[in-house]
């Protein structure tokens, strides 16, 4: 057996660092869906009329609709009629204060490596942690409200700006898009809300961390982000969730709206359980990420990291509506043992000028299916439109599977698109030359493939590139026995 | 220091060294020389802990280990390294940061604390200067578009960095420029002391005027079949192998 096969063969899971539960008096919904359920949930955040009935036709529509098929994934059906749709920790009483915050949550978060206390000030980071499915605590609020920068919890921004939620929601991500949208659309739990006035440069990091913890429950959370003329933020988002051996369902609705010469930075580290190494468990991870340039000159671009989930259906999209606006993609995809990934973008050119740039690095190892598809569509109007994208793959044994499904749309003869795409197997001699400088085989697997995906993790604010680097590495630890 | 005995090693069931002993003590110099596909490089890499080799018998000591017991990074760790024939590319990883990572894990073997960023690059610096590499080429993905000769000095460069008590060096001095060579032999020079040893592979005796060897070897089909003083080297230079494979031949 060759290196190679070996590294495939032990590339037993880590155990998942994040893997473990607390207990916190949940007060929840039955298990199952109906209208009245979403009423429910509507009812217990105490909601305008207007959005009740908002989610119910999402509701109505997603009845109507059956679950995507085209993506290149396999697994059992999830019983949305066993699912918890909604689930809040109970605190004693609503926390007025970070201070007041449930000792044990904050001591959760801080397992995770997330203080909510005001020491984030130092780091520069402002945090919306969001627990299964209400958000625990918004640190910076008073800092940033002095700009106008409003970040806050979605239900929260329900009650403060409903305005801006009611002329924002569903604009970028229709609720009836798709079946996770939709669903997402009726019962959204929470989530974060962000807007950023005219003119205004957020001067520090906007993260959410999200973690499901109860049992049997389903994540939906909504994010919406607003950043006016002239405005820029970058927004983190990180997730984790205890080892479970049933699958959950994680089914989140993304949607960024920048207006003219905006600019909006998207980084994600994603870490949901991937399930042990028989497939056993794990997230469905199946989310919506779509952002649109609406003005000329504005500026959208996703990074993720996405290392975690069983099952991962993603594509993180542009709408390039805007003359001379510009989306990016930076994606790494790692999975392992029994994980599926089917990731991507969409970018869709439709403004004159527009550009647009596609770097995808996957990395597969153990069994797992790693599947590039993303989606270049040039529209009619769209002259002298630009993009460039590059797909990597990145084998790590000949269990795996690396695909890449470009599809590129063109109407418009004066743009211009490239494609490129790789498909290369980790190096035995590559892995013995670091073994020869004293690199054990383990750790010159994680430096090589950090190497692998440098142009992506560059583009990760400093302190999210180092968590990124560790979780790469982690998640290939145990290739080598 | 370094004592192999009798060792046979093959690869894909075709046996490459038939047979090979030596012996080297600390401060010494050992050259081996020998004709194209003779098996100096398969030596080499068996004594790094290549596993694609198979070692069907004989024995490898190193300062009292036995070496054929321990994986690649551990035979590092012990001090052993080796300046690749051909150094192997590794994007998105820059020297500065392999030799980082490499360095640490040296010291955690050792149980002393990883470099702090200051100590390291003050002694990247000191490095830097024994065999004259850029700051720029450090900065560059490991070997990627290196020119032949970045990649030999660059190798220098990671011995110097890990200081190891035993240096196989494979045909460095191939693609060096008259310059290069007499400075990458310099940096080896100034590396050498009463404790570590090395073995240079070459085939030129032109190193070996910078380089001046204790013992030259002649390794020939898989065996080390001539063994002479630096002088030897003179006289395979003037007289190629011809007359060692008639010895060889006959004995
Ligand atoms: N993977 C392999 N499969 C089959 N034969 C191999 C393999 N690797 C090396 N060999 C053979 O082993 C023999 C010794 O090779 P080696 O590289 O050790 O020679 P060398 O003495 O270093 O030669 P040079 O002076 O050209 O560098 C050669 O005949 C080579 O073809
Ligand atoms: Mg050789």
């Amino acid at each position: 057996m060759s290196k190679d096969d070996q590294i495939l063969e032990e590339f037993a899971s880590k155990e998942y660092e994040h893997g473990w539960t607390v207990d916190f008096e949940a007060d929840s919904a039955p298990p199952g869906l109906n209208e009245d359920i979403v009423r429910f949930i509507s009812a217990k955040k105490e909601e305008p009329e207007w959005l009740l009935e908002w989610r119910l036709k999402a509701y109505r529509n997603w009845r109507k609709m059956t679950e995507p098929k085209w993506a290149n994934v396999h697994y059992p059906k999830p019983d949305f009629e066993n699912i918890i749709y909604y689930s809040a920790p109970k605190p004693k009483d609503k926390p007025k204060s970070l201070d007041e915050v449930d000792p044990e949550m904050r001591k959760t978060f801080e397992r995770l490596g997330i203080s909510l206390t005001e020491q984030k000030r130092l780091t520069g980071v402002a945090v919306d942690a969001v627990m299964d499915s209400v958000s625990v605590g918004t640190t910076f609020k008073k800092q940033l409200a002095e700009l106008g920068i409003i970040f806050c919890s979605f239900s929260e921004a329900v009650k403060e700006h409903p305005e801006l939620v009611k002329k924002y929601i569903g604009s970028v991500v229709p609720s009836n898009d798709n079946f996770y949208a939709a669903l997402n659309s009726a019962v959204f739990s929470d989530g974060s809300f962000c807007y950023i006035p005219k003119g205004v440069r957020c001067p520090v990091e906007l993260s959410t961390y999200f973690r499901i913890n109860a049992a049997n429950t389903g994540q939906f959370e909504r994010t919406l982000i607003v950043a006016e003329d002239d405005s820029y933020v970058s927004y983190l988002e990180g997730c984790t969730a205890p080892m479970r051996d049933e699958n959950q369902l994680h089914a989140a609705v993304v949607e960024i709206y920048a207006a003219k010469n905006a600019e909006v930075k998207y980084s994600t580290v994603q870490n949901w359980y991937p399930g042990d190494k028989n497939g056993k468990g794990g997230i469905y991870n199946f989310v919506t990420k779509r952002g649109i340039c609406a003005g000329d000159y504005a500026k959208i671009s996703w990074t993720q990291v996405e290392t975690g989930s069983a099952v991962t259906w993603k594509y993180p999209s542009c709408i390039l509506k805007g003359d001379y606006s510009q989306g990016e993609f930076y994606s790494v995809a790692v999975t392992n043992n029994m994980q599926q990934a089917d990731t991507g973008t969409k970018m869709i050119h439709i403004g004159k000028n527009t550009k647009s740039r596609i770097v995808s690095k996957g990395v597969s190892g153990g069994k797992s299916q790693n599947s590039y598809r993303g989606l270049v569509e040039i529209h009619k109007r769209a002259e002298n439109s630009r993009n460039f994208s590059q797909c990597d793959s990145l084998l790590m044994g000949d269990k795996c599977g690396a695909h890449t499904f470009p599809y590129i749309e063109i109407k418009n003869k004066s743009s211009q698109v490239e494609h490129e795409a790789t498909t290369s197997k980790i190096g035995e001699d590559q892995i013995f030359y670091c073994q020869q400088r004293g690199i054990d085989e383990e750790s010159a697997v994680a430096l090589i493939v950090n190497g692998y995906c440098k142009e992506v993790l560059n583009n990760l604010p400093m302190e999210f590139a180092v968590e990124a680097q560790k979780l790469l590495a982690l998640t290939l630890e145990g290739s080598v026995g | 220091m370094l004592s192999i005995k009798n060792l046979h090693a093959s690869i894909e069931g075709k046996e490459i060294l038939k047979g090979i002993n030596l012996e080297v003590k600390p401060g010494e110099v050992h050259a081996i020389m020998g004709p194209n596909g003779s098996g100096k490089s398969t030596l080499a890499s068996v004594l790094a802990g290549r596993e694609d080799y198979e070692v069907s018998s004989g024995e490898i000591s190193f300062n009292g280990k036995d070496l054929l017991e321990l994986e690649a990074d551990e035979r590092a760790k012990e001090g052993v390294f080796l300046a690749f024939q051909y150094p192997i590319e590794i994007p998105g990883v820059t020297t500065t940061n392999f030799m980082k990572t490499a360095l640490n894990k040296i010291r955690e073997h050792k149980g002393l604390e990883p470099l702090d960023a200051v100590s390291f690059l003050g002694m990247m610096k000191e490095k830097m200067k024994l065999v004259e590499i850029d700051q720029a080429l450090l900065s560059r993905s490991l070997n990627e578009g290196f020119s032949g000769g970045e990649k030999k000095r660059n190798e220098i460069f990671q011995m110097a960095m890990l200081e190891p008590t035993l240096s196989i060096l494979d045909e460095t001095d191939s693609g060096l420029d008259i310059d290069a060579l007499r400075i990458v032999a310099n940096g080896v020079n100034k590396l050498k002391n009463d404790d570590n040893a090395t073995i240079v592979v070459t085939h030129y005796q032109r190193l070996l005027d910078y380089i001046v060897p204790d013992f030259v070897h002649v390794l020939f089909n898989g065996k080390i079949v001539k063994t002479g003083g630096k002088e030897l080297a003179h006289e395979l230079e003037a007289k190629g192998y011809d007359w060692i494979k008639e010895e060889a031949s006959i004995a």
